[in-house]
């Protein structure tokens, strides 16, 4: 992590109100000094990423704005991702003044500001911290939080509509269909709501999720979490494409921010679909995809490079030039059989193979210790971002049935989420649901 | 390097010098690589000379058309090692465990005719340690699996006949009795029926493989209602016994797929390649790992270990076609698989047998599961290097 002396001199100790101030104006002199420009309206970050991937740690992102951040911007190393369930009791007036409360605590965060009026060293000495304090010295580290909702939040698995919001429910956000071989883990399923905390410095994220789940207290806890260690997507043509846990570049072919034309058909919600409160949000699909390494370890070379379609080394197609050569899937090799075979990893994905389907991928690696028969539960940590969930489901389906590395992977974790629109300053995530 | 092209060559290969996945003492990476620029017009080796042992060749692709790079013997026209497949912009390696004498490099872009740039390549040096003549070691091992196949699925036709009658006359304890004895004839050879596409889904897909809109057929299907489950292990939902009609036809299903591999099998061109047995032992205990020592095969009935048995039975005939091959190149592993084999019959043994039963999944500690995935992995992994060895 880069230190970003400028922050972290500012950050701790000082009176509230003056530390604000000067984190403002040194924070904001600190990017310009780096180089790093913002285009605040799409949260689009131009050239933060260096050949590693890992941004510099005085990069921040905007929380308000046309769209929420963490979906274009350029994917960061680290991810905590949350699920939660409003609680029994929990009224309208308490989901709305939840959204209020975290977008407000998520702002701050975003700026690297502690929560809460008097942060996590001043205020009341006979009072717990408002801030739990691990990221005091920490740089912005790039942080972008972003809200999503549930279908359950809309009309619950017993059909109340506990928010009196039934009738704005998008007719696309229900449950996802069961695709063939899934495995899901009701304990590490759905969710009323969902919070995505991606950051470059891990504690920087996992501070974020647990400040917001202690604001949320009494209103809504969690269901399920997931910690992501690296990422497995580019979002942005300047990172570098990192691989997977089956040692393979991932997400080359996603879409990037740098290609407006792609993200506005294909991941912003258009003022053409409904409801008009998604007008910019986005629909988030999180999977939680077990790997079995250990068995894919001892495949052969040849048969990694045919199960996903590429090469191991460089991630060029097996048709044939570099990482970012299109696949030509009419090439042809020995006894005419084609170089990609047709039930390869990256063919099938391919918007080729899904009447022109992309979605932006996300995805995080993880390794969360180890399971009753000694082997590591590992795997990746799949979120994609798409305009209908509707391009989700009709590119897994086709991966379930068919796709070799099926033999590989589990899905054992699920959710669907609209993500609203981002929230204007003053306002706050979700508005437009209660308007 | 493409183990099923490797097949065909396999014979001619064997007598001078062989692709190699596996070689003790001479990692591949140890050595420097000879570059092939296989170009449009050209077929560069950066060398045209080596000693002997393992060599390895990188072959590039810098042409436009899919390329094929050939070692040939002396005479021109045995082929002693290739890669195929290579893509423009690819490069790929083909490592050879080489004799001395006297070879030919040539690239083949666009796949056809004698290829380009064919140029000598000598090795001088000391005679490396040679497997002796396999080809007959290789066809025997071929007849004697077919026979083996062969056998399992008549076997398998017979059993499932006996067992869909009980099923079909509503006597169900007979039918759960029987279930899991006939499937070994089926586990023993999966891989096998796995080669054939559609057959294996629609005879031994799990209820959670299936696609929303297709069809559950099989014997998990039937495994579903002789051993029908709680709601509460049914997505809650209380689980409404087959009809006889359906019986009936569910059951027809499962004879037809059966005599469909039974023919496919017995079809007077049927025949396995060399690899194709080393891969049936490997995938067989893969099988095992994914499946039977999570208890996710058996899910209502619990006969995982009987699978499981079954299973290791069908790698180690596998294995055993194909190991007097595999021990002239690698005695270290033959070694280290004998034992492992043994250790893990053993093992199993401490829970049953196929003739009088095994312990059920479920009645398992996890300690036992444990230590049973334990010595899976034990054998699996040095049994991945089976086939790049056979072939080797």
């Amino acid at each position: 992590m880069t230190d970003d002396s400028l922050v972290d001199g500012t950050a701790p100790a000082a009176p509230q109100k003056l530390s604000r101030r000067g984190l403002l104006g040194l924070a904001g002199a600190g990017v310009v000094g780096l180089g790093v420009g913002v285009a605040g309206d799409r949260g689009v970050l131009a050239a933060t990423a260096s050949a590693g991937g890992s941004t510099t740690g005085g990069t921040s992102y905007p929380f308000y704005g046309e769209h929420q951040s963490g979906i274009v911007t350029p994917a960061q190393d680290r991810l905590h991702f949350a699920a939660f369930d409003m609680s029994s009791t929990a009224t309208r007036a308490d989901l709305i003044e939840l959204l209020q409360d975290w977008s407000t605590a998520a702002a701050l965060m975003c700026q690297g500001k502690p929560v809460g009026e008097f942060g996590a060293v001043d205020g009341p000495y006979d009072a717990p911290p408002q801030d739990t304090g691990e990221a005091l010295d920490l740089p912005t580290g790039g942080l972008t939080i972003t809200i999503g909702f549930g279908p359950t939040l809309f009309v619950d698995a017993s059909g109340a509509d506990r928010f009196g919001i039934a009738s704005k429910q998008p007719a696309e956000l229900t449950e996802l269909p069961h695709f063939p071989a899934d495995d899901l883990d009701a304990q590490r399923t759905g969710g009323d709501l969902c919070i995505q905390a991606c950051s470059d410095d891990p504690q920087i994220a996992v501070h974020a999720i647990r400040n917001l789940s202690r604001i949320a207290f009494g209103r809504a806890s969690l269901r399920w979490s997931q910690l992501g260690f690296g990422r497995t997507s580019s979002t942005s043509t300047a990172q570098v494409t990192p691989r997977n846990l089956f040692g393979f570049k991932d997400g080359t072919a996603n879409i990037k921010a740098e290609e407006p034309g792609k993200v506005s058909k294909s991941v912003w919600v258009g003022s053409s679909d409904a409801p008009a409160w998604m007008t910019g949000g986005s629909y988030l699909v999180a999977r939680r995809i077990r790997m079995t390494i250990e068995t894919w370890d001892r495949t052969a070379l040849s048969e990694q490079e045919k199960i996903i379609g590429r090469t191991k080394g460089e991630g060029a197609p097996l048709s044939g030039g570099k990482e970012f050569t299109a696949p030509d899937f009419s090439v042809l090799g020995r006894a005419d059989k084609p170089l990609i075979d047709a039930d390869s990893h990256v063919r099938l994905a391919h918007p080729d193979s899904n009447a022109g389907s992309e979605i932006l991928r996300r995805g995080y690696n993880f390794v969360d210790g180890n399971d009753s028969l000694g082997r590591l539960d590992a795997g990746l940590f799949f979120i994609s971002y798409q305009r209908s969930p509707q391009q989700f489901i009709g590119i897994q389906m086709n991966l379930a049935k068919n796709d070799l590395m099926n033999e590989y992977i589990r899905h054992v974790g699920s959710g669907l989420f609209a993500v609203p629109p981002g929230a204007k300053q003053g306002s706050y995530v979700g508005a437009g649901l209660f308007s | 390097m493409k183990a099923t092209a490797v097949i065909t060559t396999i014979g001619a290969a064997a007598t001078l010098l062989a692709l190699t996945g596996c070689v003790p003492n001479a990692s591949p990476s140890d050595s420097a690589a000879i570059t092939v620029d296989s170009s449009a017009d050209a077929c560069t080796v950066s060398t045209n000379t080596a000693s002997s042992g393992t060599l390895r060749f990188e072959v590039t692709n810098s042409g436009d058309q899919v390329t094929e790079f050939y070692l040939l013997a002396d005479d021109g026209l045995r082929i002693v090692g290739e890669v195929e497949n290579v893509g423009p912009g690819i490069s790929r390696d083909l490592v050879v465990q080489a004799q001395p004498g006297d070879y030919f490099t040539v690239c083949k872009p666009g796949m056809i005719g004698d290829g380009i740039g064919n140029a000598a390549f000598a090795v001088t040096g000391d005679k490396v340690k040679l497997a002796g003549d396999e080809q007959e070691q290789v066809d025997a091992a071929a007849t004697n699996y077919v026979a083996y196949i062969k056998d399992q699925v008549a076997q398998l036709v017979t059993g499932t006949d006996t067992f869909l009658a009980a099923y079909l006359a509503g006597d169900d304890e007979t039918a759960r009795a029987t279930y899991a004895t006939t499937r070994a004839n089926y586990e023993r050879i999966e891989p096998v029926a796995e080669s054939f596409g559609d057959l294996d889904p629609e005879i031994d897909f799990r209820e959670a493989d299936v696609a929303p809109d297709d069809e559950w057929t099989g014997w998990h299907r039937i495994e579903k209602d002789l051993f029908p489950p709680a709601a509460a292990d049914n997505g809650g939902v209380e689980y409404v016994a087959l009809t006889p009609e359906e019986r009936s036809y569910y059951a027809d299903k499962l004879k037809e797929n059966t005599q469909q591999l039974y023919d496919a099998v017995h079809a007077s061109d049927y025949t396995v390649t060399i690899d194709a047995i080393s891969n049936g032992a490997i995938g067989l205990l893969e099988e095992v790992a994914s499946g039977k020592i999570t208890g996710e095969e058996e899910i209502w009935s619990h006969t995982d270990l009987w699978d499981f048995q079954a299973n290791l039975e069908g790698a180690r005939v596998a294995y055993e076609g194909v190991r007097d091959i595999v021990e002239t190149k690698d005695p270290e592993l033959v070694k280290t698989l004998d034992t492992r084999f043994g250790d893990l019959e053993q093992q199993l043994a401490a829970y049953g047998s196929l003739d009088k039963g095994f312990v059920y999944y479920d009645e398992l500690t996890p300690a036992q599961v444990k230590e049973l995935a334990d010595g899976v992995n034990s054998l699996s992994e040095p049994l991945s290097e089976l086939t790049s060895t056979l072939v080797g």
